[in-house]
């Protein structure tokens, strides 16, 4: 552990609620000064992040970093341990990354019923609960900070959401909460467990291999509901096509890109270090699942006739690779994962931001309408092609550092799973999963295919600005849809840095790899070299 | 640069890797400003391809250098040195004069757990002669581009993705390791997604792209799975660590190294159009011709040919490839099956492209055949001399329909009697088909025989005969096509062409719109005026323009001469010489020697040929002549006749198997099946517990809260109506007391938990 600048990630962590306090005193009216606050505060809080990401020692990222401790809640021995090393790092930096482009993107796109201060407000309250969430060294406080995410999340899909918002939000609130529960059960057996001494998750990693195996398996058991209905983890998953679907476009990229990881995250760096004796006996079911879960998505994703359903459902397969790669207990099984973490976020966010803009566009995001968006609005149309290929892993976009090694990795699997007789069956779900990437670009190339390719459909043919030999500048424009235009200003900004980042990750994935292996390795050392 | 001791290898074979980055560098230029250039880009396209080509050539002469100068004794074993920025250079030096080793050149990818990944250059004979074999053909296709696609709405997408398609083929011909191999396929998968559907405003056009990919996509399961094999067999993804750890092989987990190569050929079978995911090639045909001529020459399709040469060990002990008393093998059976069925469909396409396709298929089939009976340098050759004469046939095609059939590429109307006009096309065609058929002394004659023979010499008899039956087929559906494209009567667009009749233009105009024509419907019409078309050469003036037809003479020239490299008959072997060092020896492998050349032993095989040329020719003469007689409609007529036809039509059904029953119940019935579970049982169990708390927190209030609590206190109406306000949530689905509800049930579980085990 490394004790410099204490101050920095609590700074980094709570700079987003100084900024909504700000934004308490503006006016409801004042709406430009509200969002302009709010940007400010996020800019600046990734302003915080890049410091961060500057002063991180990379030769040590196996350690935790900055790493602060405070007495908190003395009754129940709570502590306020924050630190952050090579697995939190990347996550806790896209977050910061996520949400000020997700709040740029959100300076002209407020969906309905407007209110832009209260909506950015849940947007700055939900960043301080995600980074928290990737910084937390104390379960208690893991946990306050991973339930702070529920509530903004909530109103946003209960308020700005689509016709159906009530029952979603209701169900992804309940959902989580029911997870959540079982969670901290499992957190609180574990303290019991090791003598009442701290939550403290160092403390925990050293002392959880005390505990009993059967006991361990059944703490573990807790532990595995309230990640895996976040992650969302086959069956467990039928909260998030309801809530992406319902959801405003923010609240989508911010569910996809974020708060999905908050469960893998939860497994990598609490279930697995403190429980390595229930993990082992844990990950052939959890590859089972997780590979069901790539199969069961794309498939869901092939009997979609919705475009953000379709990516919702999408999001369930890919998780499953990421969930695959930790159920092999491999550096680098996690790796993949950590990798896929990062890369999901970037290329699904991406995917929702387009189908966002697309609904604003059509008003519909049913794929038999849509039709020739290429032609209507090249530029969107060819940023869809290319989200849909670097999401079904094409090399050299980042997609691919997430599943291709998650495969390497599940055909060789730890060395524990090995004497556990388990090696037959990671091997059957290595080919299992390798069948989910032709589906991934079957279900993928088949929506680019209907909604990008042909020419536009009827209903829409007057009002594309897209090419000037082919656009059918009949007058009879029908006002309803004339707002048809290729990618606006706010769009690009939002989204050129999430772009680059896919391509750079793909082209150079020791960036990241780099950053998180040594931690990763210390990690599974416990599981028997690779 | 070098650190002491180390000699440098030559600065071609150092610097090789710039051969696929200049390529993919020029892909993000022209992107990004080539529409602003006066030639929309392609000039960067073209000056990438021949700043590549330029290279490779210094790479070949500095790898035949090297080959035939053997390295000074005493430097033995590997010698590796840092080179600054990580990069490591690791030089193999031989004792023996004759062995060469590669020159690797490679940096530090990415570590992860213990895996260290490089990116680099692995350069040998067998990569040298793919770099410049597709260097050369990328840069004739791209200048041919110039006129092909001239004023396509999308000129300058076009060049990028062509430029990029090279670099991908680049890229994994180089290839280190499989990573990278990995990386090179994948961006060709990509591209020929691009291409082959680059006129999307067609459904046909993005189906049969959406159709190459998947196909692909299906094979490339098996490379992955491979290579996640080869992981656990060997411990490393080098290329050249697997392939020395194969041909020394004596671990007992041979079954896996088995499964390795059964796994990664099935990626070949994808990749290279063999049986039986060889549907996509034709359809292929829809992108533009150009990309036809690029893809099924030297890049995409040869790239599955190409894993099994790179990795031949791996094949040839995971296969047990020569093994004694070995009558066939997987690889063997497949590319024989591929020669037959697909010279067989050949035989009933109108269209001059698909014919061409199919022949493709077949040829693949015979450089599977060869590496799968242990003809490694056959193979490998055949590569490379396919290469030039096929590209020279696409081209040809390419040439009469932008020229001499008003964009159509059916051969029964809008063909015919093209070979007075069009001297040029006509001649190469000529010889490509020449070199294709195998006829003595032309290219393909040496590499198809060295293939043929070993199939003979090296016990495999059966395959000897699949061998010499497919190349009569060979020469029999290529005169089938030769003489439908340029003998007997002009018809349609050619007819049009051939008369210049004003008259007879209308019609066939009428009758043959360039839209109705799903393979080339790419909206040619907006720049039919001749004013667009460049100079013709100066001896052929009804010909194509000089992109289109200089790039044919060149190709033309190497169909013939290219043969001369390796030419058994002739007692050359330098082609051999110069690759051999690639093919991988070990205790565990040993590859039998090409067999010695004899006349004798071509003879069946040649005298098949001339049957096939002659029975062919006089067949058509009678049903496509002028003449009436009994066996034109001999298919309408005779049943078992027609049924044969018909079977063959239907590409032996295998299409409406692959989409009508597989690919649509998974996307149809399959996946609704799904959904619906989803939707109905996990979905409705979740609404089940969720309605079910609900009502549990009604009774709790309505009964116990109301009834019982509320009662014993005997509370007044204020206390009542209190309680009501607080407890209302329940009944109306708020949030906070179902979590409550829940916390509360978990609280108990905690307890329940915490005491069954302290």
């Amino acid at each position: 552990m490394i004790q410099d600048q204490q101050w920095l990630l609590s700074v980094g962590v709570f700079l987003p609620l100084v900024g909504v306090l700000v934004m308490l005193f503006i006016p409801k009216k004042d709406e430009a000064t509200a969002k302009g606050v709010a940007i400010i505060t996020a800019a600046a809080t990734l302003a915080v992040g890049l410091y961060t990401l500057f002063k991180f020692d990379y030769d040590q990222s196996e350690k935790l970093q900055f790493f602060t401790t405070n007495s908190w809640i003395k009754p129940i021995k709570a502590t306020y341990t924050m630190g952050l090393d090579g697995i939190s790092l990347p996550m806790y930096i896209l977050s910061m990354i996520i949400t000020l482009l997700v709040m740029i993107y959100s300076w002209d796109h407020v969906p309905n019923p407007g209110n832009a201060k209260a909506f950015f407000i849940l947007m700055l309250v939900l960043q301080t609960g995600m980074a928290g969430t990737f910084v937390a060294q104390d379960l208690i406080l893991f946990f306050v900070f991973f339930e702070v995410v529920l509530l903004p999340m909530y109103f946003m899909i209960g308020v700005w959401g689509g016709e159906n918002r009530q029952y979603a939000s209701l169900k992804f609130f309940l959902y989580t909460m029911f997870g959540s529960a079982l969670m901290l059960v499992a957190f609180i057996a574990l303290f019991i467990n090791t003598g009442s001494v701290s939550f403290s998750i160092p403390y925990l990693i050293e002392n959880g291999s005390s505990i009993a195996k059967n006991t361990a398996i059944w703490i573990f058991a807790g532990m595995f509901i309230g990640f895996a209905v976040k992650v969302p983890m086959f069956p467990f998953h039928t909260w998030l096509p309801d809530a992406h679907t319902q959801a405003p476009t923010q609240g989508s990229v911010i569910l996809a890109a974020i708060l999905l990881k908050l469960g893998t995250y939860g497994f990598i760096r609490i279930a697995l270090p403190i429980l390595p004796q229930a993990a082992e006996k844990w990950a052939p079911a959890i590859g089972v699942l997780a590979v069901i879960g790539i199969i069961y998505g794309s498939l869901g994703c092939l009997a979609q006739t919705d475009m953000k359903r379709l990516i919702a459902f999408s999001s369930v397969a890919h998780m499953g690779f990421v969930m695959l790669g930790i159920s092999t207990l491999t550096p680098l099984g996690i790796n993949a994962a950590l990798f896929g973490m990062v890369a999901h976020g970037l290329i699904t966010g991406m995917l929702f931001f387009v189908a966002g803009s697309i609904k604003e566009r059509y008003h519909t995001l049913e794929i038999k309408r849509l039709s020739g968006m290429l032609l209507q609005m090249p530029r969107m149309g060819w940023i869809l092609g290319f989200c849909a290929m670097a999401s079904l892993g094409l090399p050299g976009l980042a997609g691919f550092w997430g599943e291709f090694p998650a495969i390497l990795a599940s055909w060789s699997p730890a060395e524990v799973l090995v004497a556990n007789g388990h090696q037959t069956l990671f091997r059957a779900l290595t080919i299992v999963a390798a069948l989910g990437t032709v589906l991934a670009a079957g279900y993928l190339l088949w929506l680019y295919q209907r909604t990008a390719f042909g020419e536009p459909s009827a209903e829409f043919a007057g009002a594309g600005h897209g090419h000037d030999d082919h656009g059918h500048h009949d007058h009879g424009h029908d006002d309803h849809h004339s707002d048809i235009h290729d990618v606006s200003k706010f769009e690009w900004i939002a989204w050129t840095p999430l772009l680059i980042a896919i391509v750079v990750f793909g082209v150079v994935p020791s960036l990241m790899f780099k950053v998180m292996d040594p931690a990763v390795q210390q990690l599974a050392s416990v599981f028997g070299g690779k | 640069m070098f650190a002491a001791g180390t000699e440098s290898a030559g600065w071609f074979l150092e610097h090789a890797w710039l051969i696929p980055l200049i390529p993919a560098v020029a892909f993000f230029l022209i992107i990004g400003v080539g529409k602003r250039l006066p030639r929309g880009g392609s000039e960067i396209g073209i000056a990438s391809m021949l700043a590549s080509l330029v290279i490779a050539a210094g790479t070949a002469y500095q790898w035949i250098q090297r080959v035939d100068a053997p390295v000074a004794e005493g430097e033995l074993g590997l010698s590796r040195a840092s080179a600054g920025f990580g990069r490591v250079v690791s030089e193999k030096v031989a004792t023996e004069g004759h062995e060469v080793l590669p020159v690797i050149n490679s940096w530090n990818w990415f570590d992860i757990g213990g895996l260290k990944v490089s990116i680099g250059s692995h350069i040998d004979g067998l990569a040298v002669t793919l770099l410049l074999l597709v260097a050369f053909i990328s840069t004739l296709v791209q200048i041919y581009s110039t006129e092909y696609v001239r004023g396509d709405r999308r000129y300058t997408h076009f060049f990028a993705s062509i430029t990029l398609f090279s670099a991908g083929m680049l890229t994994m011909v180089l290839a280190p390791n499989m990573v990278q191999f990995i990386l090179g396929w994948e961006i060709m998968g990509l591209c020929s997604f691009l291409l082959i559907g680059h006129w999307w405003e067609q459904k046909a056009n993005s189906e049969a792209a959406l159709k190459a990919f998947w196909t692909v996509r299906v094979g490339d399961m098996g490379l992955l799975v491979g290579t996640a094999a080869l992981l656990s067999v060997f411990g490393t993804l080098e290329i050249s660590e697997i392939n020395e750890k194969a041909a020394n092989f004596a671990g007992d987990n041979k079954g896996m190294l088995m499964f390795a190569a059964v796994a990664l050929f099935i990626a070949c079978i994808g990749k290279s159009g063999q049986f039986p995911l060889h549907t996509w090639l034709p359809d292929a045909m829809a992108g533009p011709t150009p990309v036809s001529s690029l893809l099924h020459s030297s890049t995409m399709v040869v790239a599955g040919v190409f894993l099994v040469a790179r990795l031949y060990p791996v094949f040839h002990v995971g296969l047990d490839i020569n093994i004694a008393g070995q009558d066939f093998n997987l690889i063997a059976v497949i590319g024989g099956i591929t020669i037959l069925i697909a010279a067989g469909l050949a035989f009933v396409q109108d269209d001059i492209k698909k014919v061409l396709a199919y022949s493709t298929v077949s040829q693949l089939g015979y450089m599977m055949l060869g590496l799968g009976v242990g003809a490694w340098t056959g193979a490998v050759f055949h590569i490379f001399t396919h290469a030039f004469f096929k590209c020279a046939l696409f081209l040809c095609a390419g040439s009469i329909a932008h020229t001499g059939s008003h964009h159509s590429f059916d051969m029964k109307t809008d063909m015919g009697g093209l070979r007075k006009k069009m001297p040029v096309t006509f001649g190469v065609w000529m010889v490509s088909t020449a070199a294709l058929c195998g006829v003595p002394f032309f290219s393909g004659f040496f590499s198809k025989d060295e293939i043929i023979d070993s199939a003979k010499y090296n016990d495999y008899k059966l395959f000897y005969f699949v061998a010499i039956i497919g190349a009569a087929m060979t020469a029999a559906y290529m005169t089938r096509a030769t003489y439908l494209t340029f003998f007997g009567k002009a018809r349609g667009g050619a007819a049009h062409f051939v008369h210049g009749d004003d008259a007879l233009a209308t019609n066939a105009h009428d009758a043959h719109t360039v839209d109705a024509h799903a393979a080339d419907a790419h909206g040619h019409d907006d720049h039919h005026a001749p004013a667009h078309h460049s100079a013709p050469l100066p001896f052929a003036k009804s010909d194509s323009s000089w992109q289109i037809t200089i790039p044919l003479i060149i190709l033309g020239v190497l169909a013939v001469v290219s043969g001369y490299l390796n030419a058994p008959a002739l007692g050359i072997h330098w082609f051999e010489h110069m690759t051999e060092s690639s093919i991988g020896s070990g205790t565990a492998m040993s590859v039998p020697p090409p067999p010695k050349f004899t006349w004798a032993a071509a003879a069946p095989g040649l005298l098949l040929v001339a049957l096939g040329f002659v029975v062919s020719l006089a067949l058509c003469k009678a049903v496509f002549g002028e003449k009436k007689n009994a066996l034109q409609g001999l298919t309408q007529r005779n049943v078992l006749l027609g049924a044969g036809h018909k079977f063959l039509v239907n590409k032996y059904y295998l299409d409406a198997l692959y989409e009508k029953v597989i690919v649509h119940s998974i996307a149809h019935p399959i996946s609704r099946v799904v959904y619906w579970t989803n939707q109905n049982i996990l979905d409705g169990m979740v609404n089940a517990v969720g309605k079910g708390g609900k009502r549990s927190g009604e009774f709790v209030y309505k009964y116990l809260d109301q009834g019982l609590v509320d009662g014993a206190v005997n509370g007044s109406g204020a206390t009542a109506r209190g309680a009501g306000t607080a407890l209302q949530p329940v009944q109306s689905g708020k949030v906070n007391l179902y979590g409550a509800l829940l916390f509360g049930a978990a609280a108990v579980g905690a307890l329940v938990l915490v005491l069954v085990n302290s």
